[in-house]
């Protein structure tokens, strides 16, 4: 099942409805590590709301696609893990080193804004 | 209740099984946190089924021991069966560019954790979660 990707402003947003398959994943992570040329993005907000489960898989996918997309010029930030996903992750010894999330889509955006506003104070 | 016998061979089985033991784990009490290191722990043991050996079936089964229910996941198949079974426990050990956390991390956030496995025959693995 696809994953809807939506470009807002200089962003994209993944928000994944459902249960995804390995093969999804991959093709979302691929999709976005793309679609950051072609809209010229500097960010992505990945929602895992929906995600019941994060496994070895999912968390390397979403680790790898995270250092793809920021050396493409573009942050990453994970947004909506829920509970007890953080539990059973810990548990895992998933940490998601090196990547950015937030609590939500709201605080995903505010993350990215800030992010975009820094940039642009450093290079004026 | 009747043992639930989930066919792995392609990764939506995978999705399929996981969501199949949320469900039986549900029916037995298994609340929230639990709910999800169950349906994580299904998630590891079927991936490694398809990435060692093509296919094979997750078993999930209830349990009970002096009135606690548990539920139980066989994940089995006729794959090549792992040489060294001790060294695939290791944290970090993988063949097949994983993280190598499948196996040893599915121990860590089970109760009980049994392998069996013969190199030409296949693997069994046998966990437990039970509930408190």
């Amino acid at each position: 099942m696809a994953v809807p990707i939506l470009k807002q402003g200089p962003f994209l947003i993944a928000s994944i409805q459902s249960a995804l398959t390995d093969t999804d994943l991959v093709q979302l992570r691929d999709a976005l590590v793309g679609q950051v040329g072609s809209y010229r993005s500097r960010g992505v907000i990945v929602d895992v709301t929906a995600l019941d489960v994060l496994d070895s898989f999912a968390s390397r996918t979403l680790r790898d696609l995270a250092h793809m997309v920021r050396l493409r010029g573009a942050e990453t930030v994970i947004v909506g893990i829920q509970p007890e996903v953080a539990f059973t992750m810990v548990r895992l010894g998933l940490t998601l080193e090196g990547v950015a999330t937030a609590l939500d889509l709201e605080e995903g955006l505010f993350y990215l804004n800030e992010k975009l506003r820094s940039t642009q104070q450093t290079t004026q | 209740m009747d043992d639930v016998r989930v066919p792995i061979s392609s990764d939506l089985d995978l999705v399929r099984a996981r969501e199949q033991g949320r469900v039986l784990a549900g029916q037995l009490g298994f609340q929230h946190s639990d709910l999800t290191l169950i349906a994580t722990a299904i998630s590891e043991l079927a991936r490694n089924i398809l990435r060692y050996a093509r296919r094979g079936e997750i078993v999930l089964q209830q349990a009970q021991d002096s009135g606690v229910p548990g539920i139980v996941i066989i994940a089995q198949d006729e794959g090549p069966g792992i040489p060294d079974v001790n060294r695939a426990m290791e944290p970090g050990y993988s063949t097949a560019g994983g993280l190598g956390l499948g196996l040893p991390g599915v121990r860590r956030i089970m109760d009980e954790f049994e392998i069996v496995s013969e190199v030409g025959h296949g693997t069994v693995v046998t966990v437990t979660k039970w509930k408190r």
